[in-house]
């Protein structure tokens, strides 16, 4: 700032009018927004561009293989037609999970904000967030002590009751969606917990005064007025979710085999990086249609 | 339209008894003002009566209802708040509508009543927008619509006005005493403000440190004050200290000031409240009580002159004069005060 006005002052001179505004405004603006567009650039374009233009490769660049321009990665889903039902499965992954993290999220989030004050909500916060720190690849693997066979969840009903079978479900479809709402239910938890601490305990009473009970003041109340958390939580859950090959692969074993395990395999395994970016780009198409959709619908459910 | 009764409620907060045996009746039909300084536990009473929170001990009752262990939504109750506290993603008809909604009202029959509702608070053809698109005057009428609509057995309202500037709130004022004539509905309001409580309200509570120390009229409560808080607390009084003697009380001074009220055995101390405008500038009329006092402040407020005067032994007191010749005394005359009897209350203290 110091130098600026230093500056100016040399170029119109000691006695020059003040003007306050030395420069345009989009100048400004411009100086002020280039830091995030900057980074943007490079934390977002450049790495999505990259993966683009690979997707287009007809193999590897670092290979030996003469590069050529192609279409035939994008043709993956009529070329091998399992794919489809890979992606299927992801999807209903996908909505499993997030409808999952979005029920209990939503009420351990109306526990957090309407029920608790002063130091037990910064506690129960605090332990709501324990999953977030530790390692993902820990949290995951401690699943399977728990779920696989004579784990500890066989032990606990064994316990209570010594002489039914085994409940395990690990490598199943059900093992993979727990481990996933394990891991995400924190997102879902903050932006629901956000969006309800700045509703008026007045319009809960006003409610509670005209007569509604809580699942009225639920389903007519909380739940309008937080939708904003409980759709960005939503987001923030399904899109990683579908992603995911982690969980997918621990908790599924030969059941999951998901998108994300398929893509990850293209990078990993297979080196067919163009392969996997033009998976990733299907997806991420996919998954834009269906918020497309989805919000299409929502606003016209608002409008009516 | 139903009696609204409390007895002996009383209700502590870890080691703060914020309410003290409360016992007090408000009559069908009537618009009581709760007032009280800032913690002496206004909101308290009001909540409880509402449901939102439950006495310690005593009873409520709602018309012939014990409704003590009644939760909010099952005691019929209208609630007016500060911060108007309507529902942002709903129209201004689904506001309205909420409560008939939940007694199994719709349709038709709720939109003849919501469009009464708001008929009432003059906002008629505002229901299709949404509370945010209303000034705030506007959504406290639509308030108090959504609460009327419902019918309930008692309006309760927490200084439902004070959010608003003073035109807009006298205007509601207005509005609030309307409806509420209109309806004859036992109405419950607390407030800070001395002139809405005596200007709104057919009677009036005054509570102390979590106790009601006098209810009564609003010109019973002002003229005839039963403790130095409340005619302190209400209006302004000058507080003389005496012995009784005689039928009469001698002040230290000497002065023998006669009081219509009744006083204790000869020889008791006893505490004399005389509001500052019932005091006269001596005329030499034929008022019973007279001091000397030389004047020490004057204030000029338009159409009342206050004088802050001091007696020779030391004793302030204040009197308010119609404006009727301009500043005629000034600071440093000494006069003579007139006052009768009647307006000479003793109070406890
Ligand atoms: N939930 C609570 N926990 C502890 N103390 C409380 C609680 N609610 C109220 N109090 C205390 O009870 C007393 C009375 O509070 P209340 O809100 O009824 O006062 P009020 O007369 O409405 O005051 P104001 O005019 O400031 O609104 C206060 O001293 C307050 O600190
Ligand atoms: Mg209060």
């Amino acid at each position: 700032m110091r130098s600026d006005a230093v500056l100016n002052e040399a170029v119109r001179g000691p006695s020059g009018p003040r003007k306050h505004r030395m420069l345009p405004s989009w100048v400004a603006t411009t100086a002020l927004l280039l830091p995030t567009y900057a980074w943007l650039t490079l934390a977002v374009l450049l790495p999505l561009l990259t993966m683009f233009v690979f997707s287009f490769m007809s193999a590897t660049p670092m290979g030996k293989a003469p590069i050529t321009f192609t279409l035939k990665h994008y043709r993956a889903f009529i070329d091998q037609p399992y794919l489809l039902n890979i992606g299927w499965t992801s999807l209903v992954i996908g909505f499993w999970t997030t409808l999952l993290c979005a029920i209990f999220g939503f009420l351990a989030a109306v526990a957090l904000a309407r029920a608790t004050v002063g130091r037990m909500r910064e506690t129960l916060l605090i332990l709501i967030l324990l999953p977030f720190w530790t390692n993902g690849l820990v949290r995951v693997f401690s699943w399977t002590m728990v779920l696989r066979e004579n784990g500890f969840l066989d032990n606990v009903l064994h316990m209570v009751s010594a002489d039914t079978g085994s409940i395990s479900f690990l490598y199943t479809r059900y093992a993979i969606v727990l481990g996933l709402v394990h891991g995400y239910l924190p997102y879902m938890i903050l932006t629901c917990y956000i969006a309800l601490v700045t509703i008026d305990d007045a319009i809960i009473e006003a409610a509670a005064s005209l007569g509604a009970r809580w699942w009225t003041i639920l389903f007519r109340i909380l739940i309008p007025m937080a939708a904003p958390g409980l759709i960005s939580g939503a987001v923030l859950t399904f899109v990683p979710v579908i992603g995911s090959f982690m969980e997918p692969r621990i908790l599924g074993g030969k059941v999951g085999v998901t998108m994300g395990t398929v893509i990850e395999d293209q990078f990993t395994q297979a080196f067919n990086w163009p392969l996997g970016a033009a998976l990733s780009f299907t997806l991420l198409a996919v998954v834009l249609a269906i918020f497309a959709t989805f919000s299409g619908v929502l606003r016209r459910g608002a409008a009516a | 339209m139903t009696n609204v009764k409390v007895d002996t409620v009383a209700k502590t907060y870890g080691s703060t008894k914020v309410l003290t045996d409360i016992s007090t009746e408000f009559v069908e039909g009537s618009f009581t003002s709760l007032l009280g300084p800032s913690g002496s536990g206004k909101t308290t009473l009001l909540r409880i009566i509402a449901g939102f929170i439950k006495p310690d001990e005593g009873v409520v009752m709602i018309g012939n209802n014990d409704v003590t262990n009644i939760p909010v939504w099952g005691r019929n109750i209208g609630m007016m708040f500060q911060s108007y506290a309507l529902f942002p993603h709903m129209t201004i008809a689904q506001n309205v509508a909420f409560g008939l909604e939940r007694r199994g009202i719709k349709g038709a029959a709720a939109r003849k009543e919501v469009d009464r509702a708001l008929e009432m608070v003059r906002l008629p053809g505002f229901a299709d927008r949404m509370p945010k698109q209303l000034s705030g005057g506007q959504q406290q009428r639509v308030a108090l619509a959504r609460a009327m609509v419902i019918k309930p057995s008692v309006l309760l309202l927490d200084e439902p006005l004070s959010a608003l500037d003073r035109r807009l709130r006298q205007e509601m004022q207005v509005e609030l005493l309307r409806i509420q004539r209109e309806s004859g509905l036992t109405t419950i309001f607390v407030t800070h403000d001395q002139e809405e409580a005596l200007t709104l309200a057919d009677t009036v509570a005054i509570l102390d440190k979590g106790r009601i120390v006098q209810t009564g009229k609003p010109a019973t409560v002002y003229e005839r004050p039963t403790t130095r808080f409340a005619a302190e607390f209400l209006g302004d009084s000058n507080f003389l200290e005496g012995k009784v003697e005689g039928g009469a009380v001698r002040l230290a001074s000497g002065t023998v000031v006669r009081t219509a009220s009744t006083l204790p055995a000869n020889g008791s101390d006893v505490t004399l409240a005389v509001r500052p405008e019932k005091m006269t500038i001596s005329s030499g009329g034929s008022h019973a009580n007279r001091l000397e006092a030389r004047i020490t402040t004057v204030i000029y407020a338009g159409p009342v002159l206050s004088y802050l005067l001091e007696t020779p032994d030391g004793m302030a007191v204040k009197l308010f004069a119609q404006n009727k010749d301009g500043v005629v005394l000034k600071q440093g005359d000494t006069i003579s005060l007139d006052w009768s009897p009647e307006h000479t209350i003793a109070v406890a203290s």
